[in-house]
């Protein structure tokens, strides 16, 4: 089973002769790859910004011993499986963006960043509304002894959230959600970012050496949020090109037995709705499918949606609350993840929601908030941003509108050039096609042409093998942080690399 | 398709989930619960409970409130709504510079000068409790051991143990020498590791200490310093007190020993600091770690992901820290007046006929009940305090919750409240003595 699944993706993804001819040495080194890519190695996360996807792949405990007491005191294995191995593709990219960050005056020829969903959009929205509305910021002693006062809120609050603040989210996200559900504040507990949000769903919801079943590609800071601290361990659940990269219950069904023979526990699934990287939105027969599956095996959900509210085109997007919402018997069993960071545009203010209906798993992840509560100062602002009503809903519109437009005009840019790129219709980013411009159909050949786009067009883009994909050249290209102009800049670059890199067919 | 049965059992959750290691069932948190329902208010419900079970400081919040008043835009952006798309964006795990440069030289400043921060081995946590698991997750792994002197800071029980798997062994201490930690108590509490088959990583002190309100003294951090050499294992030094001594001169930090040893060995040793005690600011949720070891330093910065400072609250206490005339005021101001407070509740204890033992520091008093036990034991101790909680009406803190060694003691915190709250107390511990003394005359006719 293990050798089908690549060997599809040799098949279909590139026919022709010089390949048909070689199949079985690419057989060989792609057999190598898939070993190669569900074994543990350690690799770092880049040295700045954190939510950008990461290439670390987490060690298990075993492997490194500690040196003799004649060396200084030395770390525990989970520190020491961060160990550095600065040629991460990942860690060079972001490096070399930091070092030589594009500017479209000051510096025009530097490297531009696709490689962060971060959305810069309608940043000048939400700025334009702290600009009329923050003069009576809460904390210059407007008003000097509410709730939301300085003196409200300089002391201990409690651990999961300010209740204000609870109410606002659950109502933002009805609102993002297209009204299609209602959230329910006291099933909400708030952390600082999605981040801890998901760490706190691994450890309440698994055992350390259980296991999730993910599908790939996915977010490549899955591997640190889901295992590194927790010892749970991922089985990766192979999406294919084939099927637009969407979930099949039968390679579900595989990866769970794959876990039984492994000797795993499998404890939940991770979802990602929009997907990340890839952008894909699940659709309602899908979701019914995944809890039918999760109920059979009697393990959990934990659906990622932080890109709600960043839907563009016309599909529609379910969310799993609908689940929470309707089916008595599996609201336990589904959680919900979220975050102001991706479709509010603030990811520096840490705001992290875990949404669940399941008492248990709210009392505990209510308790281990502790550890990651958001800063009051800051709730209280996002409170009173939340609140206005009318700024939100006009914001919502426009963010989508405009992400709308640049992932159009970045999709059909790509594709002047030969690219084509998954259909999507959610998140910053499309999943561009490139395997056509890659000299050898691997995970090599894959990074080589990352180089170029790095070091020669100057653009930093997430390779696939960074997302655990199984089928070489896709990257992951975020657009959220350009503007119109920057697009037709990237092209021109993208096309100075692609025409020496088309081989003959 | 699924084939439902009436059997299935719920959806499982972890043993982290399900474990009572949050500790959150102990009488340290149940007495809030007593208060939470019944809390004081100087005119609304004066019979109500008094809180003198949490350690947090409003003294000097006037001082605070103040500053926002005349830096109101620092509240938010810094100095201009431009600052707005670096803040809303920024999530740099390394956090702001200007933060931790502020925060580098606000360590500096309460140990007087006394020792240098390098704000690249600051790394920021949301509050003091994150950095506290965070070093734990970093410097054992689970089934490892942290040795930590008794009493000690409940939330331990928790903070280094309940996600990590560590244990804590306990260093044990009592009032024979006022509770100082000696060579042979760090000694066998190593030993009784080794018996248990337990890798011990580190010892963790707390410089002042919580409960005991008393400063490390110099010699003795020397001693410790000297052991966890030895042994080869890390020093973990929480100084979250440290900008709450009463006189500056009576607090050594582990970092002034170091440089007395021009840092030799140092790599070993990581402090912890936060906001919530010295500043009164714990719902801003701002700790960090300052590690003199490089590896521990990288590692703690990653894993600091899961538990970032907001940037508009680094922004806003970055502006705050820098202002040197500002901070200074604000140390000694607030010094004086821990001081002041202290001395009240101590001499309104005495008069009672209670004696505590004499600290330097912190948000509470270490006060002995002892001579008050029915029996000598733990049971003894909580059925005291069940009756200070439900006939005084005041929630203080039983040393059993601090693992205590020896039963009688309980912490009381004075911090929290006006002065008038405080002397509300104050008389209800009189009235408290005066009828138990009165009842043992009677007894004795």
């Amino acid at each position: 089973m293990r050798v089908i699944v690549p060997l599809q993706g040799v098949v279909q993804g590139r026919g022709g002769l010089v390949l048909g001819s070689v199949i079985p040495c690419a057989l060989f080194y792609l057999l190598q790859l898939y070993f190669k890519r569900h074994r543990s190695e350690p690799t770092p996360p880049p040295q700045t910004l954190t939510e950008v996807s990461e290439l670390n792949r987490s060690l298990s405990r075993t492997h490194l011993s500690p040196r003799g007491s004649s060396a200084p005191a030395c770390v525990s294995t989970r520190a020491n499986s961060i160990v550095k191995s600065s040629d991460s593709p990942f860690y060079v990219g972001l490096k070399r963006v930091s070092e030589d960050p594009y500017d479209e005056l000051s510096n025009p020829e530097g490297v531009i960043q696709l490689g962060l969903a971060e959305n810069k959009l309608s940043l000048d929205l939400a700025r334009d509304w702290l600009a009329e509305t923050a003069k009576d910021s809460i904390l210059s002693g407007g008003g000097s002894s509410g709730p939301l006062s300085m003196a409200g809120i300089a002391n201990y609050q409690a651990s999961d959230g300010l209740v204000e603040l609870k109410v606002a989210v659950a109502g933002f996200m009805s609102q993002v959600m297209e009204r299609s559900i209602s959230f329910n504040p006291s099933q909400i507990v708030l952390t600082a970012g999605a981040t801890p949000a998901i760490e706190i769903l691994s450890f309440c919801l698994a055992d350390t050496g259980n296991a999730f079943l993910v599908p790939t590609p996915y977010y490549p800071s899955f591997d640190r949020d889901l295992k590194w601290r927790t010892g749970v361990e991922i089985i990766p659940v192979p999406c294919r090109s084939a099927d637009n990269f969407n979930l099949s219950i039968s390679a579900l069904d595989l990866a769970f037995d794959q876990g039984k023979k492994r000797g795993l526990k499998v404890r939940g699934i991770v979802i990602s709705n929009p997907s990340n990287p890839v952008g894909n939105l699940l659709n309602r027969e899908t979701i019914y499918t995944l809890v039918d599956f999760a109920r059979e095996k009697n393990i959990h959900i934990i659906s990622n949606e932080i890109f709600a509210g960043s839907t563009h085109g016309s599909e529609e997007f379910v969310s799993m609350a609908e689940i929470i919402d309707s089916e008595d018997l599996d609201r336990d069993r589904v959680h919900i993840v979220y975050g102001l960071s991706k479709d509010l545009c603030l990811p520096g203010f840490k705001v992290g929601v875990i949404y669940s209906s399941n008492e248990n798993v709210l009392a505990a992840a209510k308790k281990l908030s502790r550890f990651s509560s958001i800063s009051a100062p800051t709730q209280c602002l996002v409170i009173s941003m939340l609140s206005d009503i009318r700024f939100i809903q006009k914001f919502i519109q426009t963010n989508r509108e405009r992400l709308q437009r640049m992932y159009t005009k970045f999709v059909a840019g790509l594709k002047q050039l030969g690219i084509e790129c998954m259909r999507s219709s959610g998140g910053f980013y499309c999943w561009a096609d490139m395997r056509g411009l890659i000299r050898s159909y691997s995970e090599k050949g894959e990074l080589e042409l990352w180089n170029k786009l790095l070091n020669i067009a100057k653009i930093n883009v997430t390779p696939g093998s960074s997302c655990h994909c199984i089928e070489p050249g896709w990257f992951h290209c975020c657009f959220t942080t350009l503007t119109e102009q920057d697009i037709s800049v990237v092209m021109e670059r993208i096309r100075k690399v692609s025409e020496t890199c088309k081989s003959p067919r | 398709m699924a084939i439902e049965t009436d059997q299935q059992p719920p959806v499982g959750l972890s043993r982290v989930a399900v474990s009572e290691t949050h500790g959150e069932d102990s009488p340290y948190f149940a007495g809030w619960k007593a208060y939470d329902e019944n809390p004081y208010d100087e005119s609304k419900n004066p019979s109500g409970v008094i809180q003198m079970g949490l350690a947090e400081n409003q003294v000097s919040f006037d001082l605070l409130e103040e500053f926002l008043k005349q830096h109101s835009e620092a509240s938010i952006w810094g100095n201009k709504i431009s600052g707005f798309r670096e803040n809303a964006l920024f999530q740099d795990y390394h956090g702001l510079q200007s933060f931790r440069k502020a925060m580098a030289s606000f360590m500096e400043q309460i140990r007087g000068g006394r020792a240098k921060f390098d704000p690249d081995r600051v790394v920021l946590t949301a509050g003091a409790t994150a950095a506290n698991e965070l070093l734990t997750f970093i410097l054992a792994d689970p089934g490892d051991a942290l040795l930590v002197p008794t009493p000690y800071y409940p939330g331990f029980d928790r903070d280094l143990r309940w996600r990590t798997g560590v244990k804590i062994v306990p260093i044990h201490c009592d009032s024979s020498n006022n509770f100082q930690v000696t060579p042979q108590a760090l000694e066998a509490a190593y030993n009784n590791a080794e018996a248990m088959n337990i890798k011990v990583r580190g010892v963790l002190i707390t410089n002042p200490s919580n409960p005991l309100g008393t400063t490390i003294q110099r010699s003795v951090l020397e001693e410790i310093l000297d052991f966890v050499t030895r042994k080869n294992i890390h020093l973990v030094s929480d100084e979250i007190y440290s900008g709450s001594v009463f006189s500056s001169s009576e607090f050594v930090s582990i970092a002034e020993v170091l440089e007395a040893r021009n840092n030799k060995g140092s790599e070993r040793v990581h402090i912890v600091y936060s906001l919530s005690k010295d500043l009164g600011l714990p719902g801003f949720r701002v700790g960090t770690i300052y590690s003199y070891n490089d590896k521990v330093v990288t590692t703690a910065r990653r894993m600091s992901s899961f538990t970032l400072i907001s940037s508009q609250t680094q922004h806003l206490l970055a502006s705050m820290l820098s202002d040197k005339e500002f901070t200074q005021n604000y140390i000694e101001t607030n010094r004086e007046r821990l001081r002041k407070r202290y001395g009240m509740i101590i001499q309104g204890l005495r008069v009672a006929g209670i004696e505590c033992l004499q600290g330097n520091a912190g948000l509470f008093c270490w006060m002995n009940l002892s001579p008050l036990l029915e029996t000598p034991t733990r049971e003894g101790e909580l059925a005291l305090w069940n009756s200070i909680l439900h006939e005084v009406k005041l929630n203080i803190s039983p040393g059993s919750s601090c693992h205590c060694s020896e039963p009688g003691w309980f912490r009381v915190c004075f911090a929290n409240m006006s002065e008038q709250t405080l002397e509300v107390a104050l008389d209800r511990i009189h009235q408290f003595m005066k009828r138990r003394c009165d009842k043992e005359k009677l007894g004795h006719v």
